[in-house]
């Protein structure tokens, strides 16, 4: 009975189908099409209304003036760059589990756009810090923990691209995302657990936000059109790969036909 | 506006990286879509199909 079961067989869990419905190249690249455009549009609405509604429209701080306006470019690129590499542990743990074979594609495309996220919320935090601390840069709990964010980032990009195997590549960054997540937790607690520089989180799920509706709203319609813009790349990224694995294997039949044509 | 060149500044860093994935995103998918039809508008299944 196990022998006609592979998933049984190999004492691996069996995939859910509704994760393997998406596997199959054709029906993710119907869907992800239909999804795509209305992806661009909204978040290129979206993103633009957030920037222009926190750049000219809210109001400055009474402690740190018009500074605080960075604050609609860092935040959101400091959430994306957090959930982009949760995203990354996702995709290795279903490469590693349940071995989908979008998850791999998934994890090689979300890569350099976490790192570029994370590069920006390291570049506009140094930013704000020069005229807010003085200095563009302390080696801070947060400020050094989403550094080593950006390695990690960096790591799992070129370990992909560092095997002659393509398998082996997926298989190794598969588990430094998983092994890096850590890294999630002392991000968000970085500035609870040491004293640090960075001042600590102002908007909260589970209790009161200490911001003003005024700054706040502004700063939600930033982090859901930079969250929209991140699915809209990742997303292409991801229909270019699958489309670009297809050209290969398309190729390599029309090499195989023309050898079995000229023995 | 007080700040005015880090304000500038921080701006500029997310809009040239938002632009700057996005045109590559964009250029890398038509490529790909473009090279896939013109290989499926010549494998020998489609032509068997359409003869």
């Amino acid at each position: 009975m196990e022998a006609l079961n592979p998933a049984l067989s190999t004492g691996r869990p069996k995939p859910s189908r509704s994760l393997h419905r998406f596997a199959n190249p054709g029906q993710f690249l119907r869907l992800s099409g239909r999804i795509l455009p209305w992806l661009v549009v909204s978040a290129g609405i979206v993103t633009v209304a957030g920037l222009v509604w926190g750049l000219f429209f809210s109001p400055a701080d009474w402690q740190q003036g018009d500074a605080v306006r960075i604050m609609y470019v860092h935040v959101p690129a400091a959430w994306l760059a957090s959930m982009g590499y949760a995203a990354l542990a996702v995709c290795g743990l279903l490469s590693i589990v349940w071995r989908h074979p979008l998850a791999d594609l998934a994890a090689m495309e979300i890569g350099p756009v976490g790192a570029v996220f994370t590069a920006v919320c390291l570049i506009t935090g140094s930013l704000w810090g020069k005229p807010m601390w003085g200095a563009w840069w302390v080696w801070d709990a947060r400020l050094t923990s989403v550094l080593v964010l950006f390695f990690l980032y960096l790591g799992q990009i070129a370990l992909i691209r560092a095997f002659d195997n393509q398998e082996r590549g997926f298989r190794a960054a598969a588990i430094l995302a998983l092994v890096g997540a850590v890294n999630l937790p002392i991000i968000k607690y970085s500035v609870d657990w040491w004293n640090t520089l960075h001042q600590p989180d102002t908007i909260h799920i589970f209790s009161q936000t200490t911001m003003p509706a005024s700054m706040l709203d502004p700063l939600l319609v930033c982090a859901l059109g930079f969250t929209l813009l991140f699915a809209a790349v990742v997303l292409a990224r991801l229909r270019a790969a699958v489309m670009e694995r297809r050209i290969r294997s398309l190729l390599m039949a029309r090499v195989q036909r023309a050898d079995g044509v000229n023995a | 506006m007080t700040n005015l060149p880090f304000i500038a500044g921080s701006y500029a860093v997310a809009i040239v990286a938002a632009l700057a994935l996005s045109v590559n995103a964009w250029l890398r998918h038509g490529q790909a879509r473009r090279r896939l039809a013109a290989l499926e508008a010549e494998s020998p299944r489609r032509r068997g199909r359409q003869s």
